[in-house]
């Protein structure tokens, strides 16, 4: 479960505050905003990337305002994906079981997983460089989801995808939860990814988010 | 290409090759002015073996040494706000502004203090002796490292380190793990550039160090005596080496810059 009790975050020149929303766990919300609104503020913030002066971010019950991210056991996806360059798809995958102690076969064994589940098996031993738009995105997922966080962010997962492989990242989305039970907050300003994949719909205008209404989720569904 | 294209670029060209005309019209100037038997017989002198290996060695120390404090400073310039950061940066460009003499004189002041003199009393000698080669080189060839990894880290993005840190790193581990591995060309970059401007320092090595004989002598330090007492054959000679042993080291670190000649196993 996400929630963000009353919470105000600094941002360069402008801020959000109080903002307040909930995602239950397992289930998967869609965060949706015009470009500069803030939305990539907000999942910064659930990171511990950003400082939040007032309110609380509390992750699955557990206030988590003051921790650092590498304590509050997430699996952040950045619009860039920001993959390691220099490390091979195995090791970004490899990293963050790595970087918790996990022990080598444990290690080898979610690679496997998560390879099969993101069907980048054939990639492993690539580097970055060499990977296409799509086949980064699953591995900047896969390396999100190697630690088996509770918690997903994905920051425009599926902008400049071409169609095709947009059609097959929001399949494959729907598999990851299905096959994880990960609570996730996915944020875009397309209303075709809320439609196909969202059980809840936040909106962020003008610095406050509000749910959006049934009738709008339902309209989003048709 | 249409004609506008080739006017434009044509007239870059002149500009730019000018320059390049110059720097190898003065190596072959130097070129055909010795010849090879004139280098050996600069070689086979023990003086400037000494000065050899000293360069070979200050050159070394002193750029490892500039690594360790540009990488940090590099970093913290790039990446953090923190009062006094444009001081600093003015702080940072004395070494490359400052009349090289000037900076040889301003050490030799500094090891007239009292603490410096506590220093050189209970642990080492500096003034005159190695280490002075070593500080002078390190005192102008770290500014120039400092700029080299400062202009790497704002290049590069926070974003894989951030993930990094989301992912159960410390910031040390993002560092090391992440940022560090990811800037390897920049710190290799700067080693070099930290490695030739210590191989080339003159100035302050002559002020601090003085040019004392199978002691403090290090190439640059031979070619000025060399000229003074009028053997110009035996200088140019030396020059020639000190451009070959540039040009060696820098081909040297230009192919460890690159990741696949790190680690060729992996398929870029």
């Amino acid at each position: 479960m996400i929630t963000l009790d009353r919470v105000t975050i600094r941002a360069g020149g402008f801020r959000l505050q109080d903002l307040s929303f909930e995602i239950p766990a397992g289930r998967y919300g869609v965060l949706m905003g015009r470009t500069g609104s803030g939305k990539t503020t907000i999942l910064e913030a659930i990171c511990g990337l950003r400082a939040v002066p007032q309110g609380r971010i509390l992750l699955d019950g557990r206030d988590v305002t003051p921790l650092r991210p590498a304590d509050r056991g997430i699996g952040y996806v950045p619009q860039d994906r920001a993959l390691f360059q220099t490390m091979t798809v195995r090791q970004n995958l490899s990293f963050a079981p790595g970087v918790r102690g996990w022990g080598a076969a444990d290690t080898a064994a979610r690679v496997a997983e998560l390879a099969e589940l993101l069907r980048i098996a054939p990639l492993l031993d690539r580097r970055p460089a060499d990977l296409s738009g799509g086949e980064a995105q699953r591995v900047a997922l896969g390396r999100a989801l190697a630690a088996k966080p509770k918690i997903l962010l994905l920051d425009e997962p599926l902008s400049a995808l071409d169609d095709e492989t947009w059609e097959g990242m929001t399949v494959l989305l729907h598999q990851v939860r299905k096959a994880t039970g990960v609570t996730t907050l996915h944020v875009t300003h397309r209303r075709e990814e809320a439609r196909r994949l969202a059980d809840q719909v936040l909106v962020l205008a003008d610095g406050a988010v509000r749910p959006s209404a049934p009738a709008d989720l339902e309209e989003l569904r048709r | 290409m249409n004609r506008d294209d080739r006017r434009f670029l044509g007239a870059l060209a002149v500009l730019g090759g000018g320059y390049v005309l110059l720097i190898a019209a003065m190596f072959a100037a130097d070129l055909f002015f010795t010849s090879p038997a004139q280098l050996w017989r600069a070689l086979a002198t023990p003086e400037i073996r000494f000065a050899i290996v000293l360069t070979l060695l200050s050159a070394s120390a002193s750029a490892v040494v500039s690594i360790l404090v540009a990488v940090p400073l590099g970093y913290l310039l790039a990446r953090c706000e923190f009062p006094g950061k444009r001081l600093i940066n003015a702080v940072l460009d004395i070494p490359v502004v400052l009349p090289p003499l000037v900076v040889g004189l301003s050490l030799l002041i500094l090891f007239q203090t009292a603490p410096a003199r506590f220093f050189e009393k209970h642990a080492f000698q500096v003034t005159y002796a190695v280490p002075s080669v070593i500080l002078a080189q390190f005192s102008v060839a770290a500014a120039f490292g400092v700029r080299v990894l400062q202009a790497a880290f704002s290049q590069m993005t926070p974003r894989s380190e951030q993930v990094a840190l989301t992912l159960g790193c410390s910031r040390a581990q993002a560092f090391f793990l992440v940022v560090l591995p990811e800037a390897r060309r920049a710190v290799v970059a700067a080693f070099a550039i930290a490695w030739a401007r210590s191989l080339g320092e003159f100035g302050p090595v002559l002020v601090f160090s003085g040019a004392t004989r199978m002691k403090t002598e290090v190439l640059s330090t031979t070619v000025f005596l060399e000229l003074s007492v009028g053997r110009l054959d035996a200088a140019v000679a030396v020059s020639l080496l000190m451009i070959l042993m540039a040009v060696l080291v820098l081909w040297i670190l230009q192919h460890l810059g690159r990741s696949d000649a790190i680690d060729p196993t992996v398929r870029r």
